[in-house]
């Protein structure tokens, strides 16, 4: 009984938290802006209550599995989920229904935090929904715009076809191997073209999910109509959590098939980078640029993906975590700025520098970062994903990832561009930012800094990676 | 003759191409919505057959069906309110209609 609640703390702790937020909702005692700052408290301690009690083990015959480096991976969705709370607080203080966004939002956590733990294709199924289902609510926010529900419409139908695939495939591997528990597969799979279709039916959902081209379609569109703080959530935590989920799927599961997917993570990789860079250089809207420059991410994350070694588990956990910061840093100044003057476009954001000189240097940290220029800890997490990518020793995919870094510098230095020279007669009037939203944006400010410059930070996911 | 696992899988194989079929091709979101419940319905005959005939001494097949239908259920849900949402803004529930987001 002791061991249930060690092991299970992190979904514990969310779990009473969502309690605690349907009671609040009931009770409808607290006035609403001290809610918010309630909910934050209440995220902080979920994040920080997952540095405590950290060991391994296996729970309900080993359907549900935790290890330091699962419950490492769980804290950094725990700080994004907490970052979002701060940096959106301009959006969250106008919602009418804050306590359901938040219950929405936290049970998408949940169920990334049991996918994350998952030992069992049931389990992992489960809590795949659990984690899509309440995205598509929060997507549609925004009850009266139109685009919100478009958007969310897009979502919902998408994920409900992926996870369809997703369970055709699962069925297949039920059908061949009779057990459904990631520790049993791996014995029984020895490469036959059933099992490489089965594998490609599940490698699809997860591309669906990643929004891994040719699967990406729905992601831009859900980016521009979601409220941004859904669209910070989709595009970091749950981009997060699914590359954590995948990495296990393929290096414990499918481990005897590593050179089939060895061939389609490559090939995934490179149109991923190249399409997603390519697409990106022509979006005009701020959430789309992020939503193509995301899409450009993830090929770099399939990158290290793609090393299938402890060498790629410490790469990726790493760049997901610098991705974090640079994303939601970037996220946060135009959460900010669409917020209380409405513009979204990259033209608008002519002359920022002269007016609003604090946001203009966290949005071209966060660029920069996201480039992978040094000294930010991009350019590091950068440089970890390629050398784990080139361990298999095909230099010309290295090749070809090192130059997509290149064309990416050309549009994320145009929206610095923009920003900082471009002269603009009617810019952004001067912007007052709230505190937490400033606390946030220096919380991701000095993470992009430091999470680099620091090499404990990576020494240590790799003690916990072997 | 005897209906056999042969059988029964071309089945759920063929429901599952109506379905993705149905998804890629019709304009209508309910109609799109009964498409993927195929799918994940020739899912459910999958798991049955592989259970009955594969892996009898076994009940994981069942207890996925089973989860499956729950699933699909709060799937169809939320997908409905959210197309009740859609037609209140756009007065209709065809995709094409839907048509402020693109490239």
């Amino acid at each position: 009984m002791n061991e249930f609640f060690t092991l299970m703390k992190s979904e514990l702790v969310v779990t009473a938290i969502i309690f605690l937020l349907l009671f609040i909702k009931i009770s409808k005692g607290i006035q609403h802006s001290s809610l918010l700052s309630l909910i934050q408290v209440l995220l902080l301690i979920n994040f920080i209550a997952g540095f405590f009690f950290n060991k391994s083990g296996g729970l309900f015959g080993d359907m549900y599995q935790t290890s330091p480096l699962i419950v490492f991976q769980k804290n950094i969705l725990s700080l994004a989920v907490y970052l979002i709370s701060l940096l959106c607080t301009d959006w969250l203080k106008k919602t009418e229904h804050l306590p359901e966004f938040f219950m929405l939002m936290l049970s998408a956590l949940l169920g990334m935090f049991f996918m994350i733990s998952s030992g069992n294709l049931l389990i992992f199924y489960l809590s795949l929904e659990l984690a899509s289902i309440p995205v598509a609510a929060m997507a549609n926010f925004d009850l009266s715009k139109k685009r919100s529900s478009e958007g969310a419409m897009k979502m919902i139908l998408s994920s409900a076809f992926s996870s369809g695939i997703l369970l055709f495939g699962i069925s297949l591997i039920y059908g061949i191997t009779g057990t459904l528990s990631f520790a049993a597969i791996p014995q029984l799979l020895d490469g036959s073209t059933l099992q490489i279709m089965a594998f490609i039916f599940l490698l699809s959902a997860f591309a669906f999910k990643l929004s891994i081209v040719p699967f990406h379609l729905w992601t831009a569109d859900v980016y521009e109509g979601s409220p941004i703080a859904t669209t910070s959530f989709l595009s970091v935590v749950s981009k997060g959590a699914i590359a954590f989920v995948l990495m296990t799927a393929l290096y414990k599961v499918f481990a005897p098939m590593q050179d089939v997917w060895y061939t389609m993570l490559v090939i995934l990789a490179i149109i991923t980078m190249v399409i997603g860079n390519l697409f990106a250089i022509r979006q005009q809207n701020i959430k789309r640029f992020l939503a193509f420059s995301s899409i450009a991410q993830v090929g770099f994350i399939l990158v290290g993906i793609s090393s299938g070694s402890e060498i790629g588990i410490t790469a990726v956990v790493y760049f997901v975590l610098i991705y974090t910061f640079s994303n939601l840093a970037a996220f946060g100044v135009a959460a900010v700025i669409a917020e209380q003057t409405g513009k979204e476009n990259i033209d608008d954001y002519k002359g920022l520098y002269k007016t609003n000189p604090f946001l203009c240097w966290i949005l071209a940290l966060a660029l920069f970062s996201l480039a992978g220029i040094p000294p930010t800890a991009g350019f590091f997490g950068k440089l970890f994903l390629i050398t784990a990518g080139a361990t298999k020793g095909s230099y010309t995919f290295i090749t070809i990832a090192a130059l997509n870094m290149i064309i990416s510098l050309y549009y994320y230095l145009r929206v610095i561009r923009a920003a900082f020279m471009d002269k603009n007669d009617n810019p952004i009037s001067t912007i007052k930012l709230n505190a937490s939203v400033k606390l946030a944006m220096i919380i991701c400010g000095a993470g992009i800094l430091l999470v680099g410059l620091l090499s404990w930070v990576y020494d240590y996911i790799h003690s916990l990676s072997l | 003759m005897q209906p056999g696992l042969y059988h029964i899988l071309f089945l759920s194989a063929a429901l599952f191409f109506i379905g993705v079929y149905g998804f890629l091709t019709r304009r209508n979101l309910i109609t799109m919505l009964m498409s993927i419940e195929l799918i994940l319905n020739s899912v459910n005959l999958n798991f049955i057959a592989f259970n009955k005939y594969l892996w009898p001494n076994q009940m994981d097949g069942l207890f996925f069906t089973l989860f499956i239908i729950a699933i699909a259920a709060a799937e169809a849900a939320v997908a409905i309110a959210i197309i009740i949402n859609l037609y209140r803004s756009h007065n209709s529930i065809d995709v094409e209609n839907a048509e402020d987001l693109k490239y």
